[in-house]
Order: structure tokens, then sequence, then C-alpha cells
């Protein structure tokens, strides 16, 4: 039991230190790293709570696929530092005014709330005995929440066709490759003997 | 403190010597591997490649390591230290750490976590940042570009990589390694391994394993044709050493990957008396070498892929190819109620 909470403070602690870090450092991609960093806390964190699928499906998502783009985006931004710097000062007041604002709200919504005594009993479904962590995943969101389920992906893939839709233009004169043009190319078509006159040229 | 002792200290002290093992045996294994790439490479193109070091050239590898850690690591003046130096870091210790739930043989596993085949899926997805870090913090052109095509390549190749451990797993029911290769213990051998009816599975997972590990013909990130060495220029001595390793490492795991999923792991290929009497071991790591064989042999016979030919391939061929085969293996397994 001490292993555990020895490592909960330790993922807890790197977490939040990183999570300030991702706000505090001066170079985005250190930012955007301390953030992966971050991700990886949270995994770690997860899987103390027994949940090793939605741990292992952070860091596949999270840190594999999306932080990636962020890195790749981050990094190709042209930063000026000091123009960086001249501008937060500027701003400065009015950021700490909306960050206040927000503080305070927090503070209202979370000191008038709370937890109903009997929501823990409703909303558990028991696990069965011996089932592992992934597979009482998968029968209770295939069965109970299919629904919000197919929700959720049709969500994604509206979203997915609305980037490629915004994105996509056909430029003239692009040369593309056609692999069924090169395929069907024999000598007969692409070649071609001529006869050529001597000081004429073609 | 007895139960301190019984509870903590000796199974950690067990699993620590456990990994000590396993690490020295991979290591020297992958010094071997790496003289046979290039004495393989050096066959096919009818050269003799190293054959100075110790007999046959056997040393090399060896020779290589002195090398490397003896030379002065050079840092560029312009480049973000920090970062510099942890991506070799990254790149090596990931690909290490997969190794943790990695079965050689029956039983013969560190960590027989539930969740097997997403960790190792999860820690070679992190692989690409040991490549974007080192591209980006070295302040260098080609270093960067190496870097812009490795995030998007790996990227593109994790998700047909997915869909394939999917179809695989869709026949197993468990995420676990060690039940992977025992649902493909069969009345027919080596034909009841998954390679046989999962056959164009093991054909899109051979290529994007290729295409994971920036192994050529998919070796953009470091094409020395163009970039020089990619993501890699900037690197000298141990840094550059890691780089390496890490490569070599994933490049093995990739191999064990494909044994376990593919090539029933260490099961042996006829189960009767002289084979099935050797250990479990031995096949693996036989298995392993011959997947590495047929890496080798990639690198020798084809040519690099150009940038857009390779996200075609990635993106058009076999995101769908391997979408269909989920879909297809799912109906099948419903229809004939068959499971593992």
């Amino acid at each position: 039991m001490i292993l555990g909470q020895l490592f909960f403070f330790v993922f807890a602690g790197v977490m939040i230190a990183s999570a300030v870090m991702v706000v505090g450092s001066r170079n985005p991609v250190h930012s955007v790293l301390f953030l992966i960093l971050a991700f990886f806390n949270a995994a770690g964190l997860f899987l103390l709570l027994g949940a090793e699928f939605l741990a292992m499906i952070l860091v596949v998502v999270y840190v594999g696929a999306v932080a990636v783009l962020f890195l790749f985006v981050v990094m190709m931004l042209d930063m000026d530092f000091a123009e960086l710097r001249q501008g937060a000062q500027e701003y400065l007041p009015v950021g700490a005014l909306v960050g206040l604002i927000i503080l305070v709200e927090l503070l209202v919504v979370i000191g008038g709330w709370t937890l109903d005594p009997q929501v823990v009993q409703t909303s558990a479904a028991p696990v069965a005995e011996g089932v592992s962590n992934t597979t009482a995943l998968g029968q209770i969101l295939f069965t109970r929440y299919i629904f919000f389920f197919q929700i959720a992906g049709l969500v994604l893939l509206v979203a997915m066709i609305g980037a490629i839709v915004l994105t996509l233009r056909h430029k003239e004169n692009v040369k593309r490759q056609s692999i069924a043009a090169q395929v069907a190319r024999d000598p007969k078509t692409a070649v071609e003997v001529r006869k050529v006159e001597t000081g004429k040229g073609i | 403190m007895a139960e301190f002792w019984t509870s903590y200290l000796l199974p950690g002290l067990i699993i620590a010597l456990q990994s000590v093992v396993l690490l020295v045996a991979l290591l020297i294994i992958i010094a071997f591997l790496l003289l046979a790439d290039r004495k393989v490479w050096a066959a096919v193109q009818m050269r003799r490649g190293p054959n100075v070091v110790g007999p046959w050239g056997l040393l090399q590898s060896f020779a290589d390591l002195l090398k490397f850690v003896f030379k002065e690591p050079v840092i560029p003046a312009a480049s973000n230290k920090g970062v510099f130096l942890l991506a070799p870091l990254i790149s090596c210790i990931l690909a290490l750490s997969a190794w943790a739930v990695v079965p050689v043989s029956g039983g013969w596993v560190i960590a027989d976590i539930n969740v097997g085949i997403l960790y190792i899926f999860a820690i070679s997805s992190l692989g690409v940042y040991g490549v974007i870090m080192g591209g980006w913090a070295s302040n260098s052109k080609y270093a960067f570009l190496g870097a812009l095509r490795s995030a998007a390549q790996m990227v593109s190749y994790e998700v047909s990589i997915g869909f394939v451990i999917i179809t695989v797993l869709l026949c197993v029911g468990s995420l676990n390694l060690t039940d992977i290769v025992m649902a493909q213990k069969g009345d027919y051998g080596l034909f009841s391994w998954f390679w046989l009816p999962l056959f164009p599975m093991f054909i899109v997972f051979f290529i994007s394993a290729l295409a994971e590990t920036n192994r050529p013909p998919f070796d953009l990130p470091e094409a020395e044709s163009e970039l020089v060495a990619g993501f890699m220029v900037e690197y000298s001595s141990t840094p550059y050493l890691l780089f390496m390793l890490g490569e070599y490492v994933s490049i093995t795991l990739m191999c064990a990957l494909t044994t376990i999923l593919f090539l029933g792991g260490w099961l042996p290929p006829v189960d009767i008396a002289p084979f099935n009497l050797v250990p479990g071991i031995i096949w693996f790591v036989l298995k392993v070498c011959f997947v590495f064989f047929m890496f080798a042999m990639v690198k020798a016979m084809v040519p690099r892929y150009r940038y857009d030919q390779l996200m075609r391939l990635g993106w058009k061929v076999f995101l769908p190819l391997s979408l269909l085969m989920v879909f297809i293996v799912a109906i099948v397994l419903q229809l004939t109620g068959w499971t593992a």
C-alpha cells in the first residue's frame, strides 16, 4: 500500500509541476514537451487506479498522436521571443482580471456543490469477478452505452469531414502521379522513332 | 520489517535481476544482429562487409561501440542543449522499456500484464519523440526537415499497425501477449499460426513495421542522399550511439512483435519429438532472426520511396485494406462462432 501511495504522490506531483511549466515556460516547444510529460503522468495515475486500458489508450491517443501534431505545428512557428514578452506585459491586467473572475466563479460553484450520497450506488455497474478491466469496459460500452458511443464516433466523423472540406483545394497545374498511366505505358506508346534529317533537327 | 522484505524488496530485486539479464542478452544479440545486417547487405552487393575485427569480423560491433564512446561529443552552439541531449536518451530508453512485456518463452516474461500488446503499441508510438526532439533541438535545416518527415510518417503507419493488431486481437480475444501466442497453438504446427489465416495482414504489418522503425525503403527521416543524415546530422559520439542503439532495439522489438503476432512466438513449427524438445527461447530467437533477415534483405534490395508515395501507401492502400480486413475477420468470427 505504501508503494502505491508513494507512486501516487510521484505521478501527481510531477503532473502538477509539469502542468505549471506548460503555462510558465518561455519556449512553446518546451511547453508542449511538458504537456506530454503531464499526459504521461496522468496515464500513471490511471494505472494506479487499476484502469490499465484507459492508461494505455491515453498514451496511444494523446501522447502518441495528438501531442505529436501539436509539437509538429508549434515547432514550425517562427517565434520572436522578445515581442512575445512585450505583449505579455501589456495584456497582463486584462488577463489577470479574467483569471480572477473565473477563479471566483469556480470557487462559488465548487463551494456549493455536494455529491448525492446515492449516486455512487446508482452509477457504478458491478464488475464480475475474474473479468479483466478491458473486457468489463467493452461489455458496458457496447451494450449499455452503445448509443452514446456511436454518437461520439459520429461527432468525430463530422469534425474530420469538416476539416477535410475546409482545407481541400484542387489546384490547377499540379503534376500528380497516376500509377495506372505509368503502368499502362509500353514501348509502343512511349517511344517514337523518327528519321532526323542532317542539319534540321526535330 | 520481515513483511517489507518479502513483499517489496525481494520481488523488486528479482525484477531488477530479470531486467538486467534480459537487457544484457538483448544488447549482445543486437550487437551481432547489427553485424548480420551489414554482412547481408554486403553479400547482396557482392562485397565482403566487415571482416577485419575478430574472426569473420565478429567483434566489429564492439569495436564500433568503443569508437563511439571514446570520441568527443560535439554539441552545436545554437542548439537547445537540454532537448538535444534528452532526445537520444528518450529514443533508447523507450525502445528498451517496451521489452519488459515481451514473452521470450512460455512464462519467461518480466511483466505479464493484461494489456501487453497495447503497452507495446503505446511505447512504440512514442519513439517518434526522440526523432522530432533531436531534429528540432539541433537547430539545423537538414535535421529539422528529417524531424518533420518522420512526424507525419510514423503517425500514418501507426494507424494501420493498430488495425492489424485489432484483427489479431479479434481472433485471440485477449490483449495479453502470452495468450496471443498460446492461441496459435494448433494441430497443424506452423500452418495454424496467424500468418496463414491473416496473410494480407502479415504483409501489411511487416511493411508498416519497416516504416515505423525508419528502415529502408522508408528511411526518409535520415535519407543520406538528400538530408545528409536527417535528424541525426548534428549528433556525434555517445548521443549518436544511443540513437543507433534505440533504432536497432526498436527494429528487434518489431521483429519480436511479428514473431508473437503471426509466427507463433516460442512454439515449435512441428509439434513432434525432436522439435518440441528444443527450448522455446531458441525457437523465439530463431524466428526473430528470420524476420530480421527479411528486414535486412528489404534494406539491400528496395530503393527508397518518394515522400508522396509513402503517404499514398499508408493512407490510401494500407488503411482501407486493414479496415476491410477488420470487418471481414469480425464477420467470419461472428458467423462461424470460432473463438480461440
